[in-house]
């Protein structure tokens, strides 16, 4: 006999909970009590949330929260932790000389890691995400150096900047050899060829080098000397070696020489604390190009 | 009944067709959709599966509270604390096995392992696990041991609680609870040793200095061993354990699991009644439903309605079923690890079937056997050194003012001995590279050599130059390889060097 209870699930004789679908009917299985009461609870519990954390907006501002927290007090805790932490190790690298820091494993790592922020903050914007540098910004991780790559010079340039109105920082500039009417065309395209042959690169058919050296020499030999290897304490590139600043292509060295070169490289002494400008040497010196 | 039952045998589906059947007199529309939760006051019992409780009990417990002091000695640069999840310093140590975050993949290995075994149990003895060997069921055990010193066994128990309350009766409840929380704390006391070195952390404790850590997991493990143990109990198994559900599809017709062999058990008569159907050649069973196998279940199951979602299989119905056949003078294992199958076989007069040899119990095992031994054969290869390596993204060569090539990497030597070593890192594939490592001065034999210290990894920047006159394709296949110099052995790592 089947049973003819409409709640009653004649298979397994458990109550159905009375909803139907197309025939189909749901067994009733009884969540334990104390599962809705835990429900229940944690309503109860997320009212805390209001009382003890900002919860409800208000007209120009929020509630508080009786707890105090917001995050940006808690973001400055953290850094001023972390600076606590951080303390005695910065202290360390500032004091310190740079060669030391070099001989110093512990304080190099930490040097490098502190540099490898800092330049991604300040420097990599102009010279690249790795020291890369582009037309015009140096890469910093060849050896070829403007200004000299050891320790000390990397340290001045980066604390006084290049031509950036320092007293103490790199001056020299290219003079604009044709918008200043110092050479006619025909002398600058002359030592343009001149000076791609320096480094042993390709002279146009027909160029009268002799021209273009002797222009080079009344003219450019005072900073890019005799032989065009440049001078550091100027800044003057050295003309003979493998690497451009610019571009290797008579055009760019033909614009650089009627137009003159001048990029500027900021003064960091007054924007960057000691330990940063220690670290930030250190780490441009172990790019792989740094000088002994 | 408490719950459905989705594997229901046939004796109990048929009984709850007809209790459905008998009560259909007044259509109850009222259906209640929470279930009141029923106290359960279980009995104590004697016999060979409590022994065995008692006995896994123990042990695992012992295992438990202990091990935190069992010394095993590193030397001086690790832990010597046997068994240590050292989160600060990123290392898991068990015995002579020392676990980087990197080879998370043992730990993997291990669920993997938890899993198949757990189905392996299910295959051959049911719900082997639930009954002995989970955590929630050896402290409930304890706590119900507990429970029955203080407030007595079950009769006692019960009618304590249901007349009007004494102060006797408030004293045992407060005795009952304080020791449960003392057991539920030193609980709590026992996890945090396994995060620190456990003599240091004790005296800690016990002087007010550990961390806050410490004491807030102390309090939060109490409270979860006193809540689990103490009040949700059952309830826990009922309605928080995924494993039955996963178990009860699991299984076969062959597993054994705590069976009512009702085939010897029906219909149930008292000892007097069954003599007399028995002198008129009627059939009488073997049960006497004295409800023993009831007042003696953990979690308030009557196993003689068959396969149980909330049976945990421990045994005790058994041990408190054969007490009462041995008192009868009946043949115990009127309750016993056996099958429906089996029941079957014998109410047709076939022999039973114990078959333990199949295809599943096979499988597990072979997975259980190749797991464990990929894992063994692993850990018994490990290197103890590597290297990994990370080509410089910007630039990716620097062209030098003679025209060399030069490409940079940061690479990170792994020193997973307990002991200082100095490697050197060699470059196969560019006949004419250099290798440099930056702010690294040489040694009075010219080597660069790498000191990395004890379990310790260590980040050098190398720069390798290619002097080669002829200009390198846009990517050349390197090798790098590092090279323990007093022990002569090496990992390698594959990369590239790059040109325009």
């Amino acid at each position: 006999m089947v049973d003819e209870r409409k709640d009653i699930d004649p298979v397994t004789g458990i109550a159905t909970t009375g909803h139907e679908w197309d025939g189909l009917r749901e067994l009733n299985t009884p969540l334990p009590r104390w599962w809705l009461w835990l429900f229940y609870l944690t309503i109860v519990w997320s009212i805390g949330y209001w009382i003890v954390y900002p919860a409800w907006p208000l007209l120009t501002t929020s509630t508080q929260g009786v707890f105090g927290y917001h995050t940006r007090t808690a973001i400055a805790e953290d850094l001023e932790a972390l600076k606590l932490q951080r303390g005695p190790m910065v202290e360390k690298l500032a004091a310190a000389s740079l060669t030391s820091i070099v001989a110093d494993p512990q304080l190099l790592d930490f040097a490098r890691a502190q540099g490898r922020v800092a330049f991604a903050d300040n420097c990599a914007p102009c010279h690249g995400a790795g020291g890369g540098g582009a037309k015009g910004y140096p890469n910093l991780n060849d050896d070829d150096w403007l200004w000299g790559g050891k320790l000390a010079d990397i340290e001045q340039t980066i604390r006084f900047g290049a031509r950036a109105g320092d007293d103490k920082g790199r001056a020299g500039t290219m003079p604009a050899f044709g918008r200043d009417n110092i050479l006619k065309p025909n002398e600058i395209s002359a030592v343009a060829e001149y000076t791609r042959s320096l480094s042993g690169l390709p002279v146009e058919p027909g160029t009268d080098l002799a021209l273009g050296k002797k222009v080079f020499a009344d003219n450019c030999t005072v900073c890019h000397g005799q032989e065009g290897k440049g001078n550091r304490e100027v800044g003057a590139p050295n003309l003979t070696d493998k690497i451009w600043l610019y571009s290797a292509d008579k055009q760019t060295i033909v614009q650089s020489i009627q137009n003159g070169r001048g990029a500027v490289m900021p003064a960091w002494g007054g924007r960057l604390n000691e330990s940063t400008i220690k670290a930030l040497t250190v780490y441009v010196h172990t790019f792989g190009g740094g000088e002994k | 009944m408490t719950l459905d039952q989705p594997v229901a045998s046939k004796p109990a589906l048929a009984r709850l067709v007809a209790e459905a059947e008998v009560g259909g007199g007044t259509p109850d529309d009222d259906v209640p959709l929470y279930a009141p939760r029923r106290k359960i006051y279980p009995q104590s019992v004697h016999g060979k599966f409590r022994n065995i409780k008692w006995t896994v009990l123990v042990i695992t417990l012992a295992i438990y509270y202990l091990l935190p002091f069992v010394r095993w000695d590193r030397g001086p640069n690790a832990p010597s604390q046997a068994v240590l999840i050292d989160f600060p310093n990123r290392r898991f140590y068990f015995f002579f096995i020392e676990i980087w975050p990197q080879e998370v993949y043992y730990l993997t290995g291990l669920l993997i392992l938890a899993a198949i075994l757990l189905f392996l149990m299910n295959a051959v003895a049911g719900r082997v696990w639930c009954g002995y060997l989970c955590p929630q069921t050896v402290w409930t055990d304890l706590f119900f041991a507990i429970e029955r010193a203080v407030e007595g066994d079950r009769r006692e128990h019960m009618q304590r609680d249901a007349r009007k309350w004494t102060a006797d009766t408030y004293l045992r409840k407060g005795i009952k609870h304080f020791l449960w929380l003392m057991v539920a704390w030193w609980t709590g006391g026992a996890w945090v040793l396994y995060f620190a070195d456990a003599p240091t952390l004790v005296k800690e404790l016990a002087t007010g200095q550990a961390p806050l850590v410490a004491y807030a997991w102390i309090g939060i493990l109490t409270l979860t061993t006193y809540a689990l143990a103490g009040h949700m109990r059952e309830q826990v198994c009922l309605y928080m354990c995924p494993w039955p559900r996963i178990q009860a599809a699991l299984t076969d017709e062959y597993a054994l699991n705590v069976t009512y062999r009702y085939d010897r058990g029906e219909p149930r008569c008292s000892v007097k009644k069954a003599e007399q159907l028995r002198a008129q050649q009627l059939a009488a069973g073997d049960c006497v439903d004295c409800l023993q196998c009831v007042h003696v279940c953990p979690t308030g199951v009557d196993i003689r309605g068959g396969a149980d979602l909330g049976c945990i299989q421990c045994g005790l119905c058994i041990d408190a079923c054969n007490a009462i056949m041995s008192r009868l003078g009946r043949a115990t294992g009127l309750i016993a690890y056996d099958t429906d199958l089996n029941i079957q076989q014998r109410i047709e007069g076939k022999p039973a079937i114990f078959r333990l040899v199949r295809m599943r119990t096979v499988l597990y095992a072979g997975i259980i056997a190749i797991v464990g031994g990929v894992m063994l054969y692993t850990l018994a290869t490990r290197d103890t050194e590597g290297i990994n390596v990370i080509h410089d993204r910007n630039p990716m060569y620097v062209r030098l003012s003679d025209g060399a090539l030069r490409n940079g990497y940061t690479i990170r030597i792994v020193n997973k001995r307990l002991k200082y070593r100095d490697f050197i890192v060699s470059v196969d594939g560019l006949p004419s590279a250099l290798i440099d490592f930056v702010g690294l001065p040489p040694r009075a034999d010219g080597r660069q050599l790498v000191t990395v210290g004890p379990d310790q990894t260590k980040e050098v920047r190398i720069v390798v130059t290619d002097y080669s006159n002829t200009p390198p394709p846009p990517s050349t296949s390197i090798l790098l390889k590092l090279i323990d110099i007093d022990s002569g052995e090496t990992a390698e790592v594959r990369d590239h060097f790059f040109g325009p």
